[in-house]
Parts: structure tokens; C-alpha cells; sequence
């Protein structure tokens, strides 16, 4: 069984890599927070990736198919305003918008922290490892340990850079169906089969006595729904639920496989790259973007937090059906005279690593000040990177303000304030 | 807290014959002290959990569900009210730190002054930190007017200062009381060591006092600043200063809990009277009540 999984969940990683590649930049670019009609690709997209490299090919590629038209009337009409109105609007949904990325992305981490908390599963050290991270960390030696960790960084951060050439070349050259079909194995693989070992593990927590027929209807019925509404059609909170449940689900497996401080470094390692991918003239994210404006596709809308205008729009843009929105945390600048409604896309993958660093922050040590102080700091730094996509108007990575704020916070907190405020508490004083 | 329920003669011969702790199942105590009798302590956690957590941070979910949710902008100023908070903190942290590695760690009475010192550099740095914000929230006062709803309604600086006050309140508490609440959650025994057995509570009661506090100052201090009335911010940091002095009696409760609730009522009352507010006002709300009472 064990080696059944660790086969499953390397086949599942090799999937991810693949994915979250194209995800990563799918989302890199769209975490930037677009406002262009370029939707984001959800950070969703490269959790997802980890998990599921199938999914979120997939769900890039049905976006691209269906929502043909959909960049250039936006972009047409976005042409058409003048400046001063298109400043208006974009300022104008600026605080709705971080509150609608708010509220999913605490959600996540809400999830995530509380099962860190109470399943320990995911805490406990195993000897498996990903594929990804060949190199073991020796806890003995710290010089050792930080060259192993910087080595399984530079060996993960390589396959993403692969896997993510491999997906602009396969959208480059119209292998939509590969794509499709890499991301529908993927979302099978992570709500099935992840969230079956995740409901194992919290019956096990919480020792409660469960039958097989009654866990496979169970799991049956998540994942079919799950599929349905990811794929196809659903109502929108259920789709973002899942969502939130699969972003929620690749980051507690990258926290519990990626060892302790190669997650670290390739925390900090990947939003170096999501910064480099999206805003180099030659980064795999950004040709991808500009070869979907070429076609005059839109860019993976696959597994990308959607809102109830992504409906609206979906029916107001004829060629573009909802189905392949449905993920999108849209925020799709879309032009009309007296229906305005401004886009933002965020990728799945923000949501996911966002996830990890919270995770993490409250997997080690369980001091309750650090996990909080790093929640405070992605959130101020998603507000930050908000704030420039308005001020910017172009694709902007949402990784790296939000990271580098969450691991100063990490590390300060855990070695700084943690000490002072344990000694206020011990003698009752306040500040 | 941890109260004796009963006494139990229990015969029990696996037992030794000594006055200490048999067993803890993680909410019921039992302590030998003779051969043939066990006291039976019962610690309640999860309710200590829930009145702790409920007695701290009520007031200020309630004020955040009532008045701060429905706004996207006032949830926004918040949480960057908390992020400046917390950046005071790690300052301060990182002085204390400092301190504390230069000196010799044991001498235990220069540690505690160390600490001291801490307080009351922290206490300052959180008042730069608020004036930084203030400064930093009238700079973008035009531009917030640009990014806030349909209607056009602007958040008013004083809607600002209460938001941003209450945002390092919540902070404050969190951070205070967290911790303290997870510990509460069990196994344990309070006062083990011969402390108070109140602890929680008076932690509890001592969040609530200062996240209410630091509500107040927040509307208080913004509007000293755009008045220029600089003595109204000399006021509050010497109030601040007090309360962190006054927390520094504890465990002695009776010094520092009941000052420090009077001086909380009497900065409500000052914030009420500053921000616009006056007897007429509330007059006029009780007989507008009734009024409407007595129309509908």
C-alpha cells in the first residue's frame, strides 16, 4: 500500500511538474494580478500543478478553446476608453477586489492551519520524498543540510522551468488535446486519490470507525461533483470550493513531503522565478501570454478562482461559454457602457504556495504569533501587489511581494518576537 | 482554574504512600495525600478555552462583524493597522533580542529590567508606529477617495482612526492572548508552581482592557494630529505608558486590573466626546429609539 501510494503520488508529482509548469506560468502571469483581459492563472494552477500537472493543462487548454474572442473584444474595448475612465474603473473595484482574493485565500490557509493542527499526519516526518527533492537533509550538519537543501531547489526549480517550456511549446503548437487530457488526470488524481488519504488520516486523528462501501460513496460522490464542477458546469460557490479543497490539498502535500528547509529556499527560489518568468521580455509565462494575445485566445482560465461575473460575462461574450471560466478568479476587464465589471485573475498556485508558507509556519514550533504574523504579511502583501496592478495595468506575479513579507515575518517572528512575547506572558506584562 | 469537586475515599494499594500527582487524563486531576484518599481536582479546559476567548476577543468581533465587515476599504485599513503593529513589535522584538544577547543571562534581575525596558520601548515604537500610519493614511486619502465605492462615499479620518485603532487592538490581543487560549485548551494545571490560579482570566480581562484602549487612542490620537493639539498625543502615550507600567504590578491583580479599567471607561469617554460625539447626541439617539419604538 505504501509503495502503491509512493509510486501513485510520484506519478502524481511527475504529473504535477508538468502542469504546475504550464500552470505556474499560466498563473505566474495571472497572479500578477492582470487587469488585462489576460485572465491570471490562478496560483491555484500550480498547486494544482504539484498535484495535478493534468488539471490544470486541461483546464488552460479548455479556456483557450472556448473563450476564443474573449481577449479581443476586451481588448478592443479597452482600446476604445479613454484613459481617464479606464483609471476610474480600475480604481474604482480596487478594494472589492482584494476583499473577493481576501476571502479564498484566508479560507485556504484557514483550512490548511487547522488541519496541520489537529491531523498530525501531516507534520510527521516520513522517509518518502519527492522525486523532486532527491537530496536527504542531514539534521547533523548544517553546512551539509543547507547544500542538499539548495541543491533539491535548484533540481525542482529546473523541472518547473522544463515542465513549463514543455507547456508553451505544446500551447505553442496547438496540442490542446494533450493539455486537456494532462489536466482531467490530474484533477482525477488529486480529488480522488489525495482526498481519500486525507479523510483517512482524519478518521485515524480522530479515531472514528469507517466502512469501506460507506468512504468509497463517499469519495465517489466528492470527486464526481468535484470533476463536474471543475470541468464542466456547477454553481459558482461549489467550484470555488473545490477550489479552495484542492489548492488546500497540494499545499499539505508539499508540506508534508518537501523537506524543512528545502521548502524553505524553494518558497523564496520559486517567486524569484515567478518574477523573473512573468516580467522578462523572454520568460516562458510571458510568451505564453503573448501568443494567446496573438491567437486572441484567452490564457488558461483553467483551475482559476472564478467569481459570478465570470456567468455574466460568459453570456455577454458569445464565444466565450462559462464552463472554461469557471476556475478563474476573474477579474476581466470587461468594457461596457453601463455594465462595468472589472477582472482580476489570481492563479491557483499563489494560492497554493501562499498556503504552504502558513502551513509551514504553523507546522514548526506551533506557536500560534507565527502562523498569524505570516497570515497578516500575505495578506498586506497581496493588497501591495493589488495596488500595483492598478497602478501598472499590466501581468503582474503575485508571488513575490507576499513571499518575501511572509518568510521576513517567519523568521523574525519565530526568532525574535517569539522569545519577548513568551517572556511577557510569563510575567503577565502588556504592551 | 483548577477547584476541588470531591473527595473520595478510595482504597488504593498500587498506590505510594505520598502527597502528589497520580494522574492526569487531561481534565481530571487526581492527587494523593494519604494511603487511603485521593482528591479528585476537576480543570475545566474547554471552558476556561471559550470564556477566555469570548471575554477577550467578543467586543472586538462584534465591533468588526457590525461595523468593519461590510466595508471592503475599513477591512483593508485594518489589516494594514495590524501589519503596522506588527512591524512595531519586531522592531522592538529585535532591540529586546539585541539587548538581551549583550548581556550576561544570568543575572536574573538584569534580565527583568531588560525586559522592563523592552515594555517600555515597545510601547513607544507603537506610537511612532501609529503616528507613521496616520501619516501614511492621510497621504493616500485621495486616493482611497478614487478606489471606494460607487456612491462616492470617501472613508472619513475618523472613521479612518477608529479603524486603523482597532487594527492594532485585534493585533495587540491576538497576539497577547493566543497563545495563552491554546495553552488553556489542556493537558495542564494552573499555578502548578505556586502563581496565581486567575491567570487566564486576568490574561483575558487585561487583552480586553487594551484592545478597547487602543481603539480609543486610535481616535484620539488621529484627531490630536489633524488638530495639531500636540498635548493630546503627549496624553496618550503617557496613558499607554501607564497601562504597560501598571500591567508591570501582576501578578498583584488589584494593582493593575481595576486602574486599568477605570482609565479604558475614561479614554471611551474622551474618544466619545472627541470624535463629534455629545450629550446631546445621545440624547437625541435614546429619544429617536423611543420614538421609533413607538411609531413602528
Amino acid at each position: 500500500m505504501r509503495l502503491l501510494q509512493l509510486w501513485a503520488f510520484d506519478f502524481c508529482q511527475l504529473l504535477f511538474m508538468n502542469t504546475s509548469d504550464s500552470e505556474e506560468d499560466s498563473y505566474n502571469e495571472r497572479s500578477a494580478l492582470v487587469q488585462s483581459e489576460s485572465p491570471t492563472i490562478p496560483s491555484y494552477n500550480q498547486d494544482h500543478d504539484m498535484s495535478l500537472p493534468q488539471e490544470t493543462d486541461s483546464k488552460r487548454r479548455r479556456p483557450v478553446s472556448s473563450g476564443l474572442d474573449e481577449p479581443g473584444p476586451v481588448e478592443r474595448e479597452r482600446a476604445s476608453t479613454p484613459d481617464g475612465e479606464e483609471e476610474e474603473l480600475t480604481l474604482k473595484y480596487g478594494a472589492k477586489h482584494v476583499i473577493m482574493l481576501f476571502i479564498p485565500v484566508t479560507l485556504c490557509m484557514v483550512v490548511v492551519v487547522a488541519t496541520i493542527k489537529s491531523v498530525s499526519f501531516y507534520t510527521e516526518k516520513s522517509s518518502q520524498r519527492l522525486i523532486y527533492t532527491p537530496f536527504e537533509e542531514d539534521p547533523n550538519s548544517v553546512g551539509q543540510r543547507l547544500l542538499n537543501s539548495f541543491l533539491n531547489t535548484i533540481v525542482m526549480i529546473s523541472v518547473i522551468v522544463v515542465m513549463t517550456i514543455i507547456l508553451v511549446v505544446l500551447y505553442k503548437y496547438r496540442c490542446y488535446k494533450f493539455i486537456h487530457g494532462w489536466l482531467i488526470l490530474s484533477s482525477l488524481m488529486l480529488l480522488f486519490w489525495f482526498s481519500f488519504m486525507y479523510l483517512g488520516e482524519v478518521f485515524k486523528t480522530y479515531n472514528v470507525a469507517m466502512d469501506y462501501p460507506t468512504l468509497v460513496m463517499i469519495i465517489w460522490n466528492f470527486g464526481v461533483v468535484g470533476m463536474i464542477c471543475i470541468h464542466w458546469k456547477g454553481p459558482l460557490r461549489l467550484q470555488q470550493a473545490y477550489l479552495i479543497v484542492i489548492s488546500a490539498l497540494m499545499a499539505l502535500i508539499f508540506i508534508k513531503y518537501l523537506p524543512e528547509w528545502s521548502a524553505w529556499v524553494i518558497l523564496g527560489a520559486i517567486s524569484i522565478y515567478d518574477l523573473i518568468a512573468v516580467l522578462c521580455p523572454k520568460g516562458p509565462l510571458r510568451m505564453l501570454v503573448e501568443t494567446a494575445q496573438e491567437r486572441n485566445e484567452p490564457i488558461f482560465p483553467a483551475l482559476i478562482y472564478s467569481s459570478a461575473m465570470v456567468w455574466m460575462v460568459g453570456m455577454a461574450d458569445s464565444s466565450n461559454p462559462g464552463s472554461g471560466e469557471s476556475f478563474t478568479i476573474i477579474y476581466k476587464y470587461f468594457f461596457p457602457q453601463d455594465n462595468e465589471m472589472l477582472w482580476v485573475k489570481l492563479g491557483l498556485g499563489d494560492f497554493i504556495f501562499y498556503s504552504v508558507l502558513v502551513g509551514k509556519a504553523a507546522a514548526t514550533g506551533g506557536d500560534w504569533n507565527t502562523t498569524l504574523a505570516c497570515f497578516v504579511a500575505i495578506l498586506i502583501g497581496l493588497c501591495l501587489t493589488l495596488l500595483l496592478l492598478a497602478i501598472f495595468k499590466k501581468a503582474l506575479p503575485a508571488l513575490p511581494i507576499s513571499i518575501t513579507f511572509g518568510l521576513v515575518f517567519y523568521f523574525s517572528t519565530d526568532n525574535l518576537v517569539r522569545p519577548f512575547m513568551d517572556s511577557l506572558a510569563a510575567h503577565q506584562y502588556y504592551i | 482554574k483548577c477547584y476541588q469537586t470531591k473527595r473520595s475515599q478510595k482504597k488504593d494499594t498500587n498506590r505510594a504512600n505520598i502527597i502528589g500527582l497520580i494522574s492526569f487524563d487531561g481534565s481530571v486531576l487526581y492527587l494523593s495525600v494519604h494511603e487511603d484518599t485521593v482528591i479528585r481536582l476537576h480543570c475545566c479546559a474547554v471552558e476556561v478555552f471559550f470564556g477566555c476567548a469570548f471575554i477577550a476577543f467578543g467586543p472586538s468581533f462584534a465591533l468588526f462583524v457590525f461595523t468593519i465587515a461590510k466595508d471592503p476599504l475599513r477591512v483593508i485599513i485594518l489589516i494594514a493597522g495590524a501589519f503596522f503593529w506588527l512591524l512595531s513589535l519586531l522592531l522592538s522584538s529585535l532591540v529586546w533580542f539585541i539587548a538581551i544577547k549583550a548581556s550576561n543571562s544570568q543575572d536574573l534581575t538584569l534580565q527583568r529590567g531588560l525586559l522592563i525596558f523592552g515594555v517600555f520601548f515597545s510601547v513607544l515604537l507603537q506610537e511612532v508606529f501609529r503616528f507613521a500610519y496616520y501619516r501614511l493614511l492621510r497621504k493616500a486619502t485621495e486616493g482611497l477617495a478614487a478606489i471606494s465605492d460607487d456612491d462616492g462615499s470617501a472613508i472619513s479620518v475618523r472613521q479612518m482612526a477608529y479603524v486603523a485603532g482597532l487594527g492594532f487592538g485585534i493585533m495587540s490581543g491576538a497576539f497577547s492572548m493566543i497563545n495563552i487560549l491554546s495553552d488553556s485548551l489542556g493537558p495542564g494545571t494552573v499555578g502548578i508552581f505556586g502563581d496565581s490560579q486567575y491567570y487566564f482570566i486576568t490574561a483575558a480581562l487585561m487583552t480586553l482592557a487594551l484592545t478597547l484602549l487602543h481603539t480609543f487612542w486610535g481616535v484620539v490620537f488621529f484627531e490630536g494630529c489633524e488638530k495639531s493639539r500636540w498635548w493630546v498625543i503627549a496624553a496618550v502615550v503617557s496613558l499607554h505608558l501607564l497601562v504597560a507600567g501598571l500591567s508591570l504590578l501582576n501578578p498583584l491583580y488589584e494593582g493593575s486590573l481595576p486602574p486599568v479599567y477605570v482609565i479604558t471607561l475614561a479614554t471611551g469617554v474622551w474618544a466619545f466626546f472627541s470624535s463629534g460625539g455629545s450629550l446631546h447626541s445621545l440624547s437625541a439617539l435614546c429619544t429617536r429609539r423611543k420614538a421609533e419604538g413607538e411609531s413602528s
